[in-house]
C-alpha cells in the first residue's frame, strides 16, 4: 500500500537528518545522543496522538499505523541508547553500572527502554490472538513509559525548560485525553 | 603536532623566506589589528577578523603556559559555544553574537582597590603586553578543547589598579543587554542575568589566570567572549566568563550564577577533578574535540585538568570534594 510505504519513509527520514545534522559540529557522538533521544520522544508523542485523534475526528485510518509508529519510537529509543553506550559511556560495564545506580535519570531511561522490549516484541498479529485481552493490558505500560521519558528529559536540562516542557504538556494532554470522560469533567471542573 | 624543543627556538619560529619577502603586508596587518581591537570591532561572522600583535608561544610546555597537544581547529573553537547569552544551543552564540557592539567597551573596576574607575579597554591594553599562551579547556559538561589565546595575566591588570588588604576576592560581571543577547530575553531560562563568576585573590594573582583577547591570532570572536574574557585553564569552562563589563574586589566571596542556580551541582571553586563526579554526569573522562563518529577521541581526565603542579598548592589542607 502507497501510504503506509510513504508513511514508513517519513518516519524513517530523521534518521538521516540526525546523522547530517550532528555530521555539522565538532562533537557528533553527543549530538547524536541527544537528537536520537529527542526523535524518540517525538514519535512517542506522535504515537499517543493517534488514538486521539480517530476519536475527535473519526479518521479510523490512522489506527492502521499505530503499531508502526510504536516500533519507531522502539527503533529511535534503541539508537539512543546504543549511542549512549558508545559515545558517552564507552561500552565499559564498570561505568555503565556506576551511572545507572548514581544517576536517577539513567535509571528512568533504561527503565522506559526495558519496559519498550516487551512492547515491542508483542507488536505482531500472532501475539495479540495468543494474548487476546492481557495484549491490551501490557500495551497499556505505554502510559509509563511516557511518564518515564517525561522525566528522563527535564531531569537532564541544565537551565532552559523550555523545549522539554513543551513536550511534557504535549504527554500529559495526550494523557489526560485518555481519563474516562467522568474522570476528566472532576478534573477540569475543580 | 608534537612539538618537542629544548632549544631557545624552535623550528616554528624560523620565518620561512616566503612570509619573510611579505613581511610589510604582515607588519601592516598587524598594526591594523591592534587599532581594531584598541577601537573595538563589531564583527561580522562573514568577516575575517582582524589580527593582533603579539608574543607567541614558544610551545615550551614547562609552566603550563603552553602544551604540545593538537589544537582544536579554529572553526569548531568558533561554532561551538556555551554562551548562554546567546541561547542553549552550542551553535546559538555562532548565529547569534554577530550583532553584539563591542565598540566602545570599557570595564569598570570596583570595591577594594585604590584606583577604582570606569576604564576604556584601550586604556587597559595600552598597560599590558599580548602573548599566546595554548590552554587546555575542560567544560563541566565532559568535553574538552586545546585552544590558542591571546591575552595578559589578570594579575598586570589587578596590580594595576591596587587592592587593598580588604580584596580578599574579585567578582567578575559579563554584560546585560538583552535587545543584543536574545538568550537573555528567553522567559523559560532560569538563570538570572547578570551572569556573575567569581575567583579567590590568590587564583585571580596565578600567572596562569589570563585575560584573552583574542584566540588563534585574531581578536576574539563574539561568541567566544569579544572583547574581554577570563581564562583559568584549572577550572570548569563555567569560570572562565565573557563579555566581562565589570571587575569587583571584595572582602566576602561573592556567589556565582550557576552556584546560585544549583549548588549541590556547581561549587565556587569548581577545578577540575576527575575524582568528584557532577551529581548528573560522570568527570572521570572527556571527548576532546573535535571527535568524530568513528573515533569518540575519549580520554582520562587530569586533576586540575593537567595544570596540579602549577596549582595545586594554592588548595593545601582543602578537602575538594566539599569544596568543589
Amino acid at each position: 500500500m502507497p501510504l503506509s510505504l510513504l508513511i514508513f519513509v517519513l518516519a524513517l527520514l530523521p534518521l538521516p537528518l540526525m546523522v547530517w545534522q550532528s555530521s555539522q559540529g565538532p562533537d557528533p557522538g553527543k549530538a547524536l545522543v541527544l537528537l536520537s533521544g529527542l526523535w524518540a520522544i517525538r514519535l512517542l508523542i506522535i504515537t499517543l496522538a493517534l488514538t486521539p485523534i480517530k476519536r475527535w475526528l473519526g479518521f479510523i485510518a490512522v489506527l492502521r499505523y499505530r503499531r508502526m509508529m510504536g516500533l519507531y519510537v522502539w527503533f529511535y529509543a534503541s539508537l539512543h541508547l546504543v549511542t549512549v553506550l558508545t559515545y558517552l559511556l564507552g561500552w565499559s560495564w564498570a561505568v555503565f553500572l556506576e551511572e545507572f545506580s548514581e544517576r536517577p535519570y539513567m535509571a528512568l531511561g533504561i527503565t522506559a527502554w526495558l519496559l519498550l522490549l516487551p512492547l515491542g516484541l508483542t507488536s505482531n498479529r500472532w501475539m495479540m490472538k495468543k494474548l487476546g485481552r492481557r495484549w491490551k493490558r501490557l500495551h497499556r505500560l505505554v502510559y509509563v513509559i511516557a511518564i518515564l521519558a517525561c522525566g528522563h528529559f527535564i531531569w537532564l536540562i541544565r537551565s532552559d525548560y523550555a523545549e522539554a516542557l513543551v513536550y511534557a504538556l504535549l504527554m500529559l494532554v495526550l494523557l489526560l485525553s485518555r481519563l474516562p470522560a467522568r474522570t476528566r469533567s472532576l478534573l477540569i471542573s475543580e | 603536532m608534537l612539538i618537542k624543543n629544548k632549544a631557545d627556538f624552535s623550528s616554528a619560529d624560523i620565518t620561512p623566506e616566503s612570509i619573510y619577502l611579505r613581511r610589510r603586508e604582515f607588519i601592516g596587518a598587524s598594526l591594523i589589528g591592534s587599532a581594531a581591537l584598541m577601537t573595538g570591532t563589531n564583527a561580522r561572522a562573514d568577516a575575517e577578523l582582524a589580527r593582533l600583535n603579539f608574543k607567541k608561544t614558544t610551545r615550551d610546555t614547562s609552566g603550563g603556559f603552553s602544551t604540545d597537544e593538537a589544537l582544536t581547529p579554529y572553526d569548531d573553537v568558533k561554532r561551538y559555544n556555551n554562551f548562554y547569552e546567546f541561547g542553549m544551543d552550542k551553535g546559538d552564540p555562532e548565529k547569534y553574537a554577530g550583532g553584539l557592539t563591542t565598540m566602545p567597551w570599557s570595564v569598570a573596576m570596583e570595591g577594594e582597590i585604590a584606583k577604582p574607575g570606569n576604564y576604556p579597554l584601550e586604556d587597559i591594553l595600552s598597560w599590558v603586553d599580548l602573548e599566546e599562551r595554548i590552554y587546555r579547556l575542560r567544560c563541566v559538561e565532559a568535553w574538552s578543547m586545546v585552544i590558542p589565546w591571546v591575552g595578559f595575566s589578570l594579575a598586570a591588570l589587578i596590580k594595576k589598579v591596587q587592592p587593598t588588604s580588604k580584596a580578599n576576592y574579585v567578582q567578575f560581571v559579563t554584560l546585560e543587554r538583552p535587545a543584543e543577547m536574545p538568550g537573555q530575553r528567553s522567559r523559560f531560562s532560569t538563570i538570572d542575568w547578570p551572569y556573575v563568576e567569581g575567583l579567590r585573590m590568590d587564583e585571580a594573582m596565578h600567572p596562569l589566570t589570563l585575560l584573552a583577547v583574542g584566540v588563534y591570532g585574531r581578536v576574539l570572536p563574539n561568541q567566544n567572549g569579544a572583547p574581554l574574557r577570563l581564562v583559568v585553564p584549572w577550572k570548569y569552562g563555567f569560570k572562565s566568563i565573557k563579555s566581562i563589563v565589570k571587575i569587583r574586589f571584595l572582602e566576602k566571596q561573592p556567589p556565582t550564577t550557576w552556584q546560585q542556580l544549583a549548588p549541590s551541582e556547581y561549587g565556587f571553586y569548581a577545578n577540575v577533578n576527575p575524582q568528584v563526579d557532577h551529581p548528573r554526569w560522570s568527570q572521570k573522562s572527556e571527548r576532546r574535540l573535535p571527535t568524530t563518529l568513528f573515533s569518540p577521541n575519549r580520554i582520562p581526565t587530569q586533576r586540575f585538568n593537567g595544570y596540579a603542579e602549577q596549582v595545586a598548592g594554592l588548595y593545601k589542607g582543602m578537602d575538594l570534594s566539599r569544596y568543589y
